[in-house]
């Protein structure tokens, strides 16, 4: 590893010393098509059937031809939603949520373009989903339920397994973008009513460049890219066979250190909170606290926007991300954080604090040394900060006229 | 991240001027409330000479922010009112080396907050006038509010248009189907139609030569190209002109010589050329034997 200290897991990860390992003689020696008869491509075809195994017992699916091998999470999230659509004409309705990554966003936004009707479920304060909302919503007019599991920015769960179920007993098939639960939380798809799963390999240790949508058997579907018979037929074109067996590994490592990301990476992250909230005033937790991931925490600091925030923990060496408008180019502060009906002067602030199993408690206390001075520099160059503390009624003392 | 410039980066992480002044005699507020920017600018103005004695910000924003309003201070302290009116946000950019496109907003607001500032020890009131929308032509950091009201008033139709009355689209085009959208939506609020085929170059529409013309161009390619051939003692002479064939007679050295296919071909080149549709040259005995 590099001498900086990485905080941002959820936007991509280190790839495992391991996974390198097992992916590397596929670029040399075993460079044959999985598709051939001769043993150059038999090799592959076996190395891939081992990691469609992998895949198979970290997402807990119950059968490994369930798997289907994608180029990443946004294909898979893609291939999905167009299947539901192709497959059944007659339904021209999705229910999504206001939260979800632009992999489902973007696309759906263009679907009611072409005259689709989309539902989007609105949150809570916290982040949560209105369940009500939700059943109204559920009818033989909608193809698609698709939901993440977990939140990208604030690590905030959703009941993905109870909505699946309603669901199927509403007739109506369920995706759920998994990109950020899977690796972090167990999951056994055989025992919910999930019929479609995408999954990110660069989130859980393995490179960029592979996915996989998980199709559980019998669901109808109709494939993106069509041509070869690779992936039975539902996703033509060659293998990307060095990335699969990566992917397989790091699935294979995910499930050994399950309970790792359980306790030993959810202490790094409360520690890392605690001592954030303990030691700068005016901050707080945002999402759904007692129900996220373990390894994601999202902290609002008012009044200073998160850009500058990032630029001086950068130069220490610390690497987060932020829900700032300006780290994005965009306009707009994170739709997350506007969703939950954070006030802009603290969605500007959102700074998240991501960990993997390879961050140490070492780590945790250089940053909690790091963050009180910086966000103390930059409140001194804040207009709605005062000598110690917010200015009052900043709405009133600071008002500029806005473009 | 952001490809900022080293002076970026200078009044970044050692901002000049930070904090308010404190007898300051003009204040100036400005921001965007959506864009998550906003900047008090305070000077000291000498009320004889009017000029600008300290001046110093307070900033919610972005590194770039902070940069702008560092280097907006550094700008005006000394000048008089009237010459720190002059300074234009470009000003600001060229003072910090250049900023990224989506970053071209901080440097406007520092420019706003110092007319506000002025405004404020003139007793004016000053009022904001340009609206600011997302940024569609990043090339050219042109946003969808600036194409949308340009569209508006000139009654533009096309991507091309657009791209000539505002720069947008002009670049790596990526934004082209941003810019379609805008269009359509206010070609069908003007109630006119967006032409959607006008930014396509047109096919070039060639006039049909007759028969006596096009044998004539025929002749005038077979001789541009005689006198290679004649510098070689060959020569070539026109036989027959069939529709999409033209039959020719090598003579003298090209006649028999091993090259004579690839010298056919380069009359064929030509006269495609001059003609402008495909013509297939084939020598003459050809013919007699189709025949």
């Amino acid at each position: 590893m590099t001498d900086g200290i990485y905080l941002d897991n959820n936007a991509t990860t280190m790839v495992s010393p391991e996974v390198v390992q097992a992916m590397l003689p596929y670029f040399t020696e075993q460079f044959g098509n999985p598709s051939s008869l001769h043993q150059y491509g038999n090799r592959v075809g076996q190395a891939i059937k081992q990691a469609r195994q992998q895949v198979q017992a970290l997402l807990g699916a119950e059968h490994d031809s369930e798997i289907i091998f994608t180029s990443c999470g946004t294909e898979s999230d893609s291939t999905a939603i167009l299947s539901a659509l192709k497959a059944q004409p007659e339904r021209k309705e999705i229910i999504t949520t206001v939260v979800e990554h632009p992999a489902i966003l973007a696309l759906c936004e263009q679907l009611e373009k072409e005259g689709y009707k989309i539902h989007r479920l609105k949150v809570n304060g916290k982040g949560r989903l209105d369940m009500q909302e939700y059943m109204d919503l559920l009818s033989e007019r909608v193809a698609l339920v698709t939901v993440m599991w977990a939140n990208n920015e604030s690590g905030t769960l959703f009941p993905v397994e109870e909505m699946a179920d309603l669901a199927r007993s509403a007739g109506v098939m369920f995706h759920t973008d998994a990109v950020q639960a899977v690796g972090k939380i167990p999951i056994d798809l055989k025992d919910t009513s999930i019929d479609m799963l995408s999954l990110s390999g660069h989130k859980l240790h393995a490179p960029k460049g592979i996915g996989v949508l998980y199709l559980r058997r019998n669901t109808r579907f109709r494939p993106l890219l069509r041509g070869g018979h690779q992936e039975r037929g539902r996703r033509a074109g060659t293998e990307n066979s060095a990335s699969i067996v990566a992917l397989g590994k790091a699935c294979e490592l995910a499930l050994q250190h399950m309970d790792t990301e359980k306790r030993t990476v959810r202490q790094l992250r409360d520690r890392l909170e605690q001592g954030i909230l303990a030691a700068v005033p005016h901050c707080f937790v945002t999402g759904d606290v007692t129900n996220r991931l373990p390894n994601t925490c999202n902290i609002a600091f008012e009044y200073i926007e998160g850009e500058s925030i990032l630029l001086l923990l950068n130069k220490l060496g610390i690497a987060a991300s932020s829900g700032s408008a300006c780290t994005s180019g965009s306009l707009e502060p994170s739709h997350v954080m506007r969703a939950m009906g954070i006030p802009y002067t603290a969605a500007h602030g959102t700074v998240r604090f991501s960990f993997s199993r390879y961050n140490t408690m070492e780590e945790v206390e250089t940053v909690i040394r790091a963050v009180p001075p910086i966000v103390a520099q930059l409140r001194k160059l804040s207009p709605y900060w005062g000598e110690n503390g917010p200015i009052t009624d900043p709405e009133l003392a600071f008002a500029p006229a806005y473009a | 991240m952001w490809d900022y410039s080293d002076k970026v980066k200078d009044h970044f992480f050692s901002p000049r001027n930070a904090g308010a002044v404190a007898d300051a005699n003009a204040v100036g507020d400005v921001g965007s409330l959506s864009c998550g920017d906003a900047l008090r600018l305070s000077l000291k103005v000498d009320p004889q000479s009017q000029v600008i004695k300290d001046a110093g910000f307070q900033t919610f924003g972005c590194g770039s922010a902070i940069a702008s309003s560092s280097a907006l201070t550094e700008i005006i302290k000394g000048m008089t009112l009237d010459q720190a009116l002059t300074v234009t946000n470009q000003d600001i950019a060229d003072f910090l080396d250049g900023l990224p496109p989506e970053k071209m907003h901080c440097s406007v607001m520092g420019r706003e907050a110092l007319q506000a500032a002025v405004a404020n020890y003139r007793g004016e009131v000053w009022k904001d006038d340009h609206a600011e929308g997302a940024m569609v032509c990043k090339c050219f950091a042109v946003d969808a509010v600036l194409i949308e009201e340009t569209i508006r008033a000139n009654g533009l139709s096309s991507v091309e248009e657009v791209t000539n009355y505002t720069k947008a689209g002009g670049g790596c085009s990526a934004c082209h189907e941003g810019v379609e959208e805008i269009l359509t939506r206010v070609c069908k609020d003007q109630g006119r139609a967006f032409n959607a085929t006008a930014s396509a170059p047109a096919p070039a529409v060639r006039p049909k030569l007759g028969t006596l013309a096009r044998i004539r161009r025929i002749e005038g390619a077979i001789e541009a190209i005689r006198p290679n051939l004649q510098r070689d003692r060959g020569d070539v002479e026109l036989v027959e002109v069939d529709g999409k064939t033209v039959y020719v007679n090598m003579t003298g050295a090209c006649a028999g010589c091993q090259m004579a296919s690839v010298t056919i071909e380069g009359i064929q080149q030509r006269i495609i050329e001059d003609l402008g549709e495909f013509v297939r040259v084939l020598p003459a005995a050809a013919m007699r034997a189709r025949a």
